[in-house]
């Protein structure tokens, strides 16, 4: 498991660039540019159950989706981050890729350190120290116990409930 | 306690009579916007829309405008995808390559409307506060989900309220305004919050607050929203719209906000937004001779009328430098009728402009003016992210049309007020 940091304000064009943005949409034509402009050891290097610790603001810019789908496709366990823009968080949500507010687990990090995740717990461990981050909200989990909003969409469509 | 205006937009949404920040509700938008991202939207759901069919066939608003005309075949192919979804269900809001950029297109026709609720798929969906609207960017996987349902949810934001002081003294504009404000909160500093503008709005047009809401989540935030006045309900009046049509909104005079940020629009100077982060906000005077090759006036941003008036005043009778390439892009149709009948475009063609179909054009880096690896672009633009004009070793510098008109003469960035 490999550890990924970057900093504040990283934004969608970093994660994937915009000129993408209307000619790669499945996770096979996203993978290849994932951070692209951000970290380009990324893409060829990432691997399943690797965390992102980002700093404030991750995820702003463009309410693209495919950074979401990509990250949720290569198999990341988790951002970490000290704050998410609110389209990125939503996105996340809505495909059921695992964000984590937890600013003191970012700010303890060191290059190097074990991170461990207990997501059913809200607990993070970073190096020597625990942190805990609060559980989402039931209207939330909702969505994500059903695999995602369109599978929730389905649900409801099938029940009638529209 | 009184309420903020987002809290009662949403309280009514929800059916509830009060809501608190921080709560989340269940909303049936008035619309939804999609554009040229609706082909992948559909993309997820083609046999649920055959099985169900979309919620309302006035509920979206579809335009074609990111990559218009298409760039390539996957792009074409992508319009016509969206061309059939439409025409198969019956949907009533299409608007085709050429009327213009999605949210320009939105308010002009009327879909925007004060103490509405419409979510889009973009992220500067949040510009419809200019007419009292509470509009947000979602994904497009929510786009899809409520294209069948019709229904989502929202977290209640908690509000800034910014009072604006004075007025404006020209050639200092919105955008001079608008970046200010972020520059002061940050990028991240209005996260997942509501922006209320108060004050003397009234010395804002319709335009200039457009500018302001368009970049609100420059700041992060959920909505950047001004009150319904005599200028929002006579610019509709002039769209057409019934007065019964809509229900102005607006915070209580007691509601609670978490901070409140004051500003002297008398005192503001030009300023302009380094690479590459929005809120790097530099007076005009700190870049002054830095050379630039690509000026672009226009996008959802600055591509209405007035824009391009105060442009062209400084142009008019003068030369772009040859050093330099100034795209312009008007944001609708209707802008582009308004500045041929007006001369403005004669002025800008005859300086020396390259006119560009109306449309998103460059400002995405997919086509139409994409920048080379060490060039640098001057911007009327909301957003200067590496890469963003389509190459990561290219630099993008925010102002306002004035200041990209007045440093296109020289081509080099100039402080519009020795110009103007």
């Amino acid at each position: 498991m490999r550890v990924w940091k970057y900093g504040d304000d990283i934004n969608t064009d970093m994660l994937f660039p915009g000129k993408y943005t209307y000619t790669c949409s499945t996770a096979d034509e996203i993978k290849p540019h994932l951070l692209e402009d951000l970290d380009p050891e990324f893409a060829g290097g990432v691997a399943e159950g690797d965390i992102i610790l980002g700093g404030k603001n991750f995820g702003c810019g463009s309410s693209r989706e495919q950074p979401v789908l990509g990250l949720k496709a290569v198999g990341v366990a988790a951002v970490v981050a000290e704050s998410f823009a609110r389209i990125f968080y939503r996105a996340a949500i809505n495909q059921g890729l695992v964000l984590i507010e937890a600013p003191e687990a970012v700010r303890a990090y060191e290059p190097g350190a074990d991170v461990a995740l207990d997501v059913e717990g809200g607990k993070i461990s970073v190096g020597g120290d625990t942190f805990d981050f609060p559980p989402l909200p039931p209207e939330i989990l909702a969505i994500r116990d059903a695999g995602g909003l369109l599978a929730y969409a389905r649900q409801k469509l099938a029940d009638g409930r529209r | 306690m009184g309420q903020t205006y987002a809290q009662k937009i949403l309280a009514r949404a929800a059916g509830l009579t009060e809501v608190v920040p921080g709560q989340i509700v269940a909303v049936r938008p008035d619309h939804l916007l999609t554009h040229d991202n609706t082909a992948a939207i559909i993309g997820k759901i083609e046999n649920d829309l055959e099985k169900y069919g979309v919620v309302r066939p006035d509920m979206p608003i579809i335009v074609l405008d990111h990559v218009a005309p298409a760039a390539n075949e996957k792009t074409a192919t992508g319009h016509q995808k969206v061309r059939a979804f439409v025409a198969r269900h019956g949907l009533t809001n299409f608007y085709d390559v050429g009327v213009g950029v999605c949210h320009q297109v939105v308010v002009e026709k009327g879909h925007a409307l004060p103490g509405n609720l419409l979510v889009g798929s973009d992220s500067h969906t949040c510009s419809y506060g200019a007419v009292n609207a509470f509009s947000t960017g979602i994904d497009r996987t929510e786009a899809a989900a409520l294209l069948l349902t019709g229904e989502t949810w929202l977290r209640v934001p908690p509000t800034i309220k910014i009072t604006l002081q004075g007025e404006l003294r020209s050639p200092v504009s919105a955008k001079d305004l608008i970046l200010t404000v972020i520059g002061d909160i940050s990028a991240g500093g209005a996260t997942y919050q509501a922006v209320e503008f108060h004050g003397n709005v009234a010395s804002l047009g319709i335009d200039d607050r457009f500018t302001i809401a368009n970049m609100g989540i420059e700041m992060g935030a959920k909505i950047a929203v001004f009150p319904c006045d005599e200028v929002v309900e006579s610019y509709l009046a002039s769209l057409g719209v019934d007065r019964n049509a809509y229900q102005p909104t607006w915070a209580d005079a007691d509601a609670n906000y978490v901070r409140e940020l004051e500003y002297d629009m008398g005192a503001l100077e030009p300023v302009v937004a380094l690479p590459h982060k929005v809120d790097n906000v530099k007076p005009v005077g700190e870049v002054e001779g830095l050379a630039f090759n690509q000026g672009l006036l226009g996008t959802c941003t600055n591509g209405r009328a007035s824009d391009l008036r105060a442009a062209a005043a400084i142009l008019e009778g003068k030369n772009v430098d040859p050093s330099v390439r100034l795209l312009v892009l008007p944001a609708s149709r209707s802008v582009f009728e308004e500045v041929l009948a007006d001369g403005t475009l004669e002025k800008l063609v005859r300086a020396g402009s390259v006119v560009l179909p109306t449309g998103c054009g460059p400002c995405l880096g997919a086509h139409q003016g994409v920048l080379a690896p060490g060039e640098v672009c001057l911007s009327t633009a909301n957003r200067n992210f590496k890469g963003r004009m389509g190459c990561k070793d290219a630099e993008i510098y925010l102002a306002s049309p004035q200041t990209v008109a007045a440093s296109a003469l020289s081509g080099k960035v100039t402080d519009p007020r020795k110009v103007a």
